[in-house]
């Protein structure tokens, strides 16, 4: 993964970086499978390495660009920026538990309380789903409405250049349809 | 693609499996991984890879935009009417145990109801996405 990631900042030809992506996100998802998270790796492996790939395609194929252009300015400052930030998000790092740690603080929280009793609660062997569907109902509420919003924005950005000319081409069908009868 | 014989012939096989993939991800969520979201992006990709081999044009013809438009809309308001619904059956918002009279049964009920509305949402979000993202240049080039 973090040669896929060094490889994204080296290769100029975006058709690569698509490809890399997509790479990229299917490590991640068997990733994902090693630590046992096989709902986000199901997740990942389809949006990650299908769909995002296939929208980067579409995307390179409709600004009809395959490289990138390289600016000349300077990248000191946002270099220094990038790696002060990584620097700080690594040490934090240092203070997490140790994976799969029992006393870790996410463990102890409410995850025993899900485990023990979504069972009879719910009554769903996935436990996974019952927390998402049901004691987090709110937020996947929240998630649809984001998925929901953002068609929509894209809808009313590009969907009505495209419209427009279906709209014309069917007005000149018709005038043509009554003029042939 | 038209000339592309092998990677017709082996999606139109796998089309079907793919979609009834994704059906089976979506109402099997209760008992292993996966549930509506999963679902939802699944069966998009089937749709798109059927876009990618057999035109637009033809993907568009079994999945009208309208239609697209309609499910996008109507997985949200699923899922919210299934809240509304607990609230004027005297439960608290989006609490599904008073959905039946049992309220593990009404648990399951509501789950699969709102799963359902996921998928919905999340399938015409992915398929209204590449559509429009496909057919720019589609309108560029007539």
């Amino acid at each position: 993964m973090v040669l896929t990631a060094l490889a994204f900042a080296v290769i100029r030809n975006l058709f690569a970086v698509v490809m890399l992506s997509g790479m990229f996100s299917l490590t991640a998802a068997v990733l994902y499978v090693v630590m046992d998270a096989v709902d986000v790796a199901f997740t990942e492996a389809a949006v990650g390495a299908g769909i995002a790939t296939v929208l980067g395609l579409a995307t390179l194929a409709l600004i009809g660009v395959t490289r990138e252009r390289l600016s000349t300015r300077s990248h000191i400052g946002p270099f220094l920026l990038a790696m002060l930030t990584g620097g700080v998000l690594i040490t934090s790092t240092f203070d997490m538990p140790a994976y799969g740690d029992p006393e870790a603080p996410i463990n102890r929280h409410v995850a025993p309380r899900y485990i023990e009793e979504s069972g009879r609660e719910i009554g769903i062997p996935n436990v996974v789903t019952s927390v998402l569907a049901s004691y987090r109902g709110y937020d996947t509420l929240g998630e649809v409405t984001v998925i929901f919003t953002a068609a929509a924005g894209v809808l009313v950005l590009l969907g009505r250049a495209r419209r427009r000319r279906p709209v014309a081409d069917d007005a000149g069908n018709a005038e043509r349809n009554e003029a042939a009868e | 693609m038209r000339r592309q014989p092998v990677l017709r012939v082996t999606s139109k096989t796998l089309l079907p499996v793919i979609l009834l993939f994704a059906l089976y991800v979506q109402f099997h969520g209760d008992f292993g991984p996966g549930g509506g979201f999963q679902a939802g992006v699944i069966f998009a990709s089937g749709f798109i890879l059927y876009a990618l081999l057999f035109g637009v044009a033809n993907a568009r013809r079994v999945a009208p935009g309208g239609l697209i438009r309609m499910t996008l809309a109507s997985g949200v308001l699923l899922y919210a009417g299934v809240g509304v619904a607990g609230i004027l059956l005297g439960g608290n918002y989006l609490d599904y145990s008073v959905l039946a009279h049992d309220p593990v049964h009404g648990q399951h009920l509501g789950i699969m109801l709102i799963e359902f509305g996921v998928g919905m949402t999340v399938a015409s979000a992915m398929i209204t996405i590449f559509f429009i993202f496909a057919g720019q240049d589609h309108g560029d080039e007539e």
